[in-house]
């Protein structure tokens, strides 16, 4: 039901006051990204219609978390798929002419398909517990994000809005918001 | 994906004329109402599901009798079906996973559409071993579940393996393409209005585009790529195990895996080039994917055929060095039996038509390229039959030798099996974003206003 809720972006459950700018060009958008973090706003929201190196990069982010979970679920399904071939070999043994019960070679196949899927499922499920269910919630939103606006979040007290507003359209943005709590 | 450098450049210098609201509304065009030929191609394709539907409710009736084994010849049409179809996924995964990983420029425009062929394709082929299994009500018995006779599958078997290799083959690359679709359905939803926003709204989950959404999905995406890649070469592998494991003459061979992969890539290319030619003109993108995508295409079909001239070679000359009589025979056999018919098509539709493709007009032609891509879907069906049924046919013992004849339940559920995989496509093509909005925007520098493209 969250999932539900946040779908639809256009009224958010919790509106967090600040201020929304929108901007159209990148330098602008990197220009007001830099200039608030040097103000000491680092808990902006940046949205934009694709991945951008330069915002990755004015933002100062680490390397996201995705990869541990996908290390843990492909290291889980190579132990599942062996475990299991091996365990369920000796539970009823099909001996043929004395060869091994639980001969590893085969297995290797069954290990390896299981080591992706579960690779791969858990690769989705970390980016659904870090950019959904951990992300920040009631943040304003407008399409023009996913289509060519770049816009930028601050969430701020009341009166530091008209501070922001400035910065943010001295920096170049398009349009200005102010979003109330 | 912005993960290690963006390709604003393209090494080949070819360069999108297109602003960021340009894709987007080019692309949401794309699902308007459905045009007249959109539907006469669906019923077409819903026409042929039913006729598979109703030679499948004739097997389930009365048995596999009415297909046309024929001892020994007991692999035939739906299993030949079943390694066709699960090969055309493979280009799918390649275009997807491994030419993301190799940064190829010309793949973000053809991508989403191989993707999605990939998993119906590989949908497709998952109904092949059930309906060839002949009680397909207890097919589940395939998995290992516990049961009150302890008795669990056989591991060592390459049947079990290709049931691990498939389905976690539907399973990641379907995992795969709704994963990409998440970012472009949220930006469909922003475009429209009424029961669509709601249900794009849905489906996209959330999605806002935040930074810290951007940050996670990049990096699941390429490590999805990452695992794909070697997913998509396991899988074709252990389907030619499925043969070469046993000891048939004709099946027996260390070349299968390479060889079974190659062809893969080669039938799933043929596909790609059948469905994306008369599509682009449907969907008015012919300015999205043009010449420069086909010629790469091409460039793809024409490497992957001729490692299919080399495997075809090297199939006959292992025949004749090896001095096994056994091998010899399959291999003259296949040339020169009853069967020679189905050997010379796939030899001629694949290892002959794709050298065509040295020639650049031919590969930038799109009718000529239409026509060859038909003679790759025929060559490489044919590739599977010919190994399968012309193998099984003549084995050690020339007292069972025999033939077999395609009967009107193999063509039934044949001709289903295109149905159904053509309904599932037509209806996705009018569904979802057959184009990735967001990475062709990610190829597209954004706007300065100190001037300079980025």
């Amino acid at each position: 039901m969250a999932l539900l809720k946040r779908g639809k972006t256009a009224q958010p459950a919790r509106r967090a006051p600040g201020v929304l700018g929108s901007f159209s060009h990148i330098d602008s958008a990197v220009d007001a990204i830099r200039a608030l973090r040097a103000k000491g706003y680092r808990n902006l929201v940046v949205y934009s219609p694709a991945p951008n190196h330069e915002i990755e990069e004015a933002l100062e982010h680490g390397v996201s978390p995705v990869r541990l979970l996908t290390l843990i679920g492909g290291l889980t399904g190579c132990t599942a798929g062996f475990a299991m071939t091996i365990w369920m070999s000796y539970d009823w043994p099909l001996v043929v002419g004395g060869k091994t019960i639980a001969s590893i070679p085969p297995y290797v196949v069954i290990g390896f398909e299981l080591t992706i899927l579960m690779g791969a499922l858990s690769t989705v499920a970390a980016v659904a517990l870090f950019s959904v269910l951990m992300g920040k919630r009631g943040t304003p939103y407008d399409p023009r994000f996913s289509d060519d606006m770049i816009g930028i979040f601050v969430p701020t007290v009341p009166d530091q809005l008209g501070p922001i507003e400035q910065l943010l359209r001295s920096a170049g943005a398009m349009e200005v918001r102010h979003e109330p709590a | 994906m912005a993960v290690v450098a963006q390709p604003h450049d393209a090494p080949d210098g070819h360069v999108i004329n297109q602003t960021h609201a340009e894709v987007t509304r080019d692309v949401v065009a794309t699902l308007g109402p459905p045009s007249r030929g959109y539907l006469l191609l669906l019923a077409g394709a819903v026409s042929l599901f039913l006729i598979g539907i109703l030679t499948f409710l004739i097997l389930l009736k009365d048995g596999l009798g009415h297909a046309g084994y024929n001892p020994p010849i007991f692999w035939s049409v739906y299993i030949t079906t079943f390694v066709f179809w699960v090969g055309i996924g493979h280009a799918g995964t390649l275009i997807s996973a491994i030419l993301f990983l190799f940064r190829s420029p010309w793949r973000t425009a053809v991508y989403r559409s191989t993707e999605a062929m990939t998993v119906f394709a590989v949908m497709t082929a998952g109904l092949f071993p059930i309906i060839h299994i002949g009680r397909q009500w207890i097919f589940y018995w395939l998995l290992p579940y516990p049961n009150e006779r302890y008795l669990w599958p056989n591991f060592k078997s390459p049947l079990i393996w290709d049931v691990f290799a498939i389905s976690t083959y539907l399973t990641v690359s379907t995992t795969f393409l709704v994963f990409g679709l998440i970012p472009d359905v949220a930006a469909v939803r922003d475009k429209v209005s009424g029961w669509r926003k709601m249900i794009y709204s849905w489906s996209s989950v959330g999605w806002q585009g935040t930074d810290n959404q951007w940050r996670h999905y990049s990096r699941a995406y390429l490590y999805l790529a990452a695992l794909a890649t070697p997913l998509v070469l396991s899988v074709h592998s252990v389907v030619s195990w499925d043969f070469a494991v046993s000891i048939v003459p004709g099946w027996h061979g260390t070349i299968f895996a390479p060889y079974f992969v190659a062809g893969a890539i080669y039938s799933g290319i043929g596909m790609v080039l059948t469905l994306i030619i008369p599509l682009r003109r449907a969907l008015k993108i012919e300015h999205m994917i043009h010449s420069y995508h086909f010629d790469n295409l091409a460039k793809l079909t024409l490497l992957t055929g001729s490692i299919l001239l080399y495997a075809y070679a090297m199939e006959y000359f292992v025949a004749w060095y090896s001095g096994n009589t056994f091998e010899q025979t399959t291999f003259y056999r296949r040339a020169f039996g009853p069967m020679w018919w189905a050997g010379w098509t796939m030899i001629i539709c694949n290892a002959f038509v794709s050298q065509l493709l040295w020639f650049r007009k031919i590969r930038t032609n799109l009718t000529s390229l239409f026509i060859i891509s038909i003679f790759i879907n025929i060559g490489m069906w044919f590739e599977r039959y010919v190994i399968i049924v012309s193998s099984l046919s003549n084995d050690y013992i020339p007292w069972a030798w025999d033939q077999m004849n395609p009967t009107w339940a193999d063509w039934g559920i044949l001709l289903g099996s295109f149905g159904w995989f053509g309904m599932w496509f037509l209806l996705f093509a009018k569904t979802f974003p057959i184009v990735a909005i967001q990475e062709i925007k990610e190829m597209i520098p954004m706007p300065r206003k100190r001037g300079g493209h980025g």
